[in-house]
């Protein structure tokens, strides 16, 4: 442990925590490059997972760009097809395996999780800085396979053309992938190790906060599902590389049976996207209601239900791909079966927001907005489930419309609620109010632009995944080409004044939206070892109705009341000077 | 473990050792539960194959070389039982004791890899390996017998696969009762923390475990081969 030695530093003093003049956290202990790059505090490491993530969306991100921007001529308005369909690999592999999967878990789950359940770090600090470095060295390959030239499969990677026609760098890409998921399972493994093992006295599993139980599942997808795409993976390189394999039919072997084995992973990976984002919905809309959550114990266990569930419904995906009748017939139920805790957690998000005491800040405008375009998201799920209607869509912009609306418009809205909810925790100050709204409503509002009129086209039987298409179908595709850059516009906007309020930005109190949880019992930017003392669990998670924390402490003033300008000044929390309000923009 | 006030082994976030403890048994035990997992795909993957073409896998089974097999699997029993004493002596505060059965270990499961040289070299000496320079003999005798040789080679994909897959975790193994010897060695694990050596024995019963799964699949489907043709 000489590693937590020097990244204490000197400026730690010898004395502990408690005395000192100026507040220690964890930003200002060390400061050296060195001390970040060789931490094992899980709120440095979720603060790389954002750094890294960050990037890998912008990339992701010039990548849809470039595919939209090709679909604005039926043939092709800049892309040669070959180019095109490396465009789409990218974005997907890139989105997927090294945005949308670590986001929340990497991010927030590193970040929250010691600090919700009163634990001094995760249960293997060592462990978690080592899946940082595995997911760098996993994208690093990924990033290379794309910079070199690109992967032209498309992100699912079937083969026999992954693993003998194509001539693109299907290899490097593959392993980047494989490497990254290693980091998911080491992830997995610690956040589960730690909500069993650490919790603070008092903390039970009725009393935990439903974002922990949401990724608590998502652990348990992670470890569980993972394996088997890697050792699916394996195979596949195996076959590139060295011509043994098992997919190959030319000596007998079944290129299903890879659809299969991904598909067994890639079907609950949807469920490690979307799960956290769930979570953290739940957090965000019953603070800014201030109303206990509806039925947490039906919130919390569809958790669990999602996760067991999307285990068992992989081969929706394979309904035209040559499996047999009775088997589409059970996978078309069990996946309708998956409705069922989906239906659970937004009837309960309903309930909770009626006859709350609403406040639109930024976090909660987005989960609104999750609430409805996760629920767009799901009920056209059902009609990709239903076996007949699915063979019509199969393959068509309307799977792509659909996953859109669940992974960008659940997921990506979450993420974005997550970090404006959490940020004024993670950094110690406040982002503008303003612009944080203006920001919101545009990501929604583009958002809709862009995938409503995929939904159409597929329905008229656009293909996914083809450069040219119909006249016919040119003004919805124009249509979702402009609803995109001002979904662009939506994401730029977070990326300027969220760095800027880190200089310009007011500086916050221990719990600046009036929350519950017990992360916010700590100093924000929170100290080096999270709390002063272990803290004693004494109730529920969400007991705003009676305006206590979890630790029985009265919550401060909601953050409503700033709507009324004497109150602009008044502190918000025990800790922190408060200083005039600065606008950060405008 | 540097700030610590009660016991040098215990890492500063845990309130005390018996939840350092268990938190490493579960961590290893889910990680476990992966490593099946990981497994467990490729098993899948070899029984839809065995189910569809019994006899090709059965014929091909019965070229791989079942004594090197078999003594390659006391080598793992054998350390299976060596690194449980390693646990004993490390509850027991025996160091010496503990470094000698740590060896042991090493030194057996080294010899595994060994023997599984020896095994790779004969089978490429005999050219059962699948791709173009496939044994003819071997190719021609299938056809005789009415079976289609490229089902032959897709079991040897899986052969090669499943014990090369194998073997990186036995050398994986190796590197982690390295690692143990020299903790010991440097005294690191005293009688309190003895979870280390049960951490990397649980992992190392895992690796002999599949091996027991393995030996059957692979070399013993062909054992009685001759007796039904």
């Amino acid at each position: 442990m000489s590693i937590a030695v020097t990244h204490r530093g000197p400026a730690a003093a010898p004395v502990p925590p408690e005395p000192a003049p100026a507040p220690v956290n964890y930003l200002n202990v060390s400061h050296t490059i060195w001390s970040w790059l060789f931490t094992v505090d899980h709120k440095r490491i979720g603060l790389l997972y954002l750094g890294s993530i960050s990037v890998f969306f912008v990339i992701g991100g010039i990548f849809a760009a470039l595919v939209r921007t090709n679909l604005l001529m039926p043939n092709g308005a800049f892309l040669s097809e070959d180019a095109y369909n490396r465009a789409f690999t990218a974005h997907g592999v890139m989105m997927l395996f090294f945005f949308l999967i670590p986001a929340v878990p990497g991010v927030m789950g590193n970040f929250f999780i010691p600090l919700m359940i009163g634990a001094k770090d995760l249960a293997f600090p060592k462990l978690n800085i080592a899946s940082w470095y595995v997911f760098m060295i996993g994208a690093t390959f990924s990033g290379w396979a794309v910079l070199v030239g690109g992967i032209d499969t498309g992100w699912t990677l079937y083969p026999p053309y992954s693993s003998r026609a194509s001539q693109s760098n299907v290899l490097p890409g593959v392993m980047g992938v494989f490497i990254s998921g290693f980091s998911s399972i080491m992830t997995g493994l610690n956040i589960m190790v730690t909500v069993h093992k650490m919790r603070a006295p008092g903390m039970t599993w009725g009393r935990l906060p439903l974002f922990v139980w949401s990724l608590y599942a998502t652990s348990l997808i992670q470890l569980l599902a993972t394996p088997v795409v890697a050792v699916t993976l394996v195979l596949l390189m195996v076959e590139r590389a060295a011509g043994i394999g098992i997919f190959d039919p030319s000596i007998g072997g079944d290129p299903i049976l890879f659809q299969h084995l991904f598909w067994f992973y890639s079907h609950p990976a949807v469920y490690i996207m979307i799960l956290p984002g769930m979570g953290v919905v739940s957090e965000v809309l019953t603070c800014f209601s201030r109303k206990n959550i509806f039925g947490y114990h039906a919130v919390a266990w569809s958790s669990m239900g999602i996760a067991v569930v999307g285990f068992l419904l992989w081969a929706h995906h394979m309904f035209v791909a040559g499996i047999s009748f009775y088997a589409a017939l059970l996978f078309s139920l069990l996946s309708m079966l998956v409705a069922v805790p989906s239906a659970i957690k937004v009837f309960n998000w309903t309930a909770t927001l009626y006859r709350g005491s609403i406040t639109f800040h930024a976090p909660m405008l987005l989960s609104l907005g999750f609430l409805v375009l996760f629920t767009v998201g799901g009920l056209t799920g059902l009609f990709l489930a239903t076996l007949g209607t699915d063979i019509h869509l199969h393959d068509t912009y309307f799977v792509v419309a659909h996953f859109h609306f669940v992974m960008v418009g659940g997921m990506v809205i979450a993420y974005m609620a997550a970090v404006h909810f959490w940020w004024p925790k993670m950094t110690g100050r406040m982002y503008s109010d303003w612009w944080s709204r203006v920001a919101s409503v545009i990501m929604i509002v583009g958002f809709f632009l862009t995938f409503v009129p995929q939904f159409i086209m597929g329905y008229h039987g656009m293909p996914r995944r083809y450069p040219n298409y119909p006249q016919e179908f040119q003004i919805l595709n124009v249509m979702s080409t402009a609803g995109s850059s001002v979904l662009g516009l939506g994401y730029l906007l977070p990326g300027i004044y969220l760095p800027l309020s880190l200089f310009f930005g007011k500086k916050v109190g221990a719990n600046p939206w009036s929350a519950t949880g017990l992360e916010w019992t700590t100093p924000s930017p929170p100290t080096v070892h999270n709390f002063e003392v272990t803290p004693i669990v004494v109730c529920g998670p969400y007991e705003y109705a009676i305006g206590v924390d979890q630790m029985g402490r009265g919550l401060p003033e909601p953050p409503g009341a700033q709507d009324d300008p004497s109150h602009r000044d008044g502190s918000t929390g025990p800790s922190g000077p408060m200083k005039k309000e600065t606008e950060v923009v405008g | 473990m540097s700030a610590s006030t009660h016991s040098p082994v215990l890492k500063h976030h845990f309130e005390d050792l018996g939840q350092q403890h268990a938190c490493e048994r579960l961590g290893i035990w889910m990680f476990l539960a992966t490593e099946i997992l990981f497994f467990g795909g490729i098993f899948g993957a070899y029984t839809v194959y065995r189910l569809w073409y019994p006899h090709e896998f059965v014929f091909a089974s019965s070229h791989l070389n079942r004594l090197f097999a078999t003594i390659n699997t006391v080598f793992l029993i054998t350390s299976s039982l060596t690194i449980t004493l390693a646990i004993r002596s490390a509850k027991l505060g025996d160091r010496a004791a503990l470094i000698r059965y740590l060896l042991i270990t090493a030194a057996l499961a080294t010899a595994f890899m060994v023997v599984k040289g020896f095994e790779y070299a004969e089978d490429f000496h005999e050219h059962l390996v699948p791709g173009p320079s496939f044994s003819h003999e071997i190719e021609k005798e299938a056809v005789d017998k009415g079976l289609d040789p490229g089902k032959v080679q897709l079991f040897l994909c899986f052969y090669y696969i499943m014990t090369g897959i194998h073997g990186i975790h036995i050398i994986v193994g190796i590197g982690c009762i390295l690692w143990l010897v020299w903790e010991a060695w440097r005294g690191t694990i005293p009688p309190e923390n003895y979870s280390t050596v049960e951490v990397v024995s649980l992992y190392w019963h895992l690796v002999d475990a599949i091996w027991l799964f393995l030996m059957p699949l692979l070399y013993l489907a062909g054992a009685g081969y001759g007796a039904h043709h």
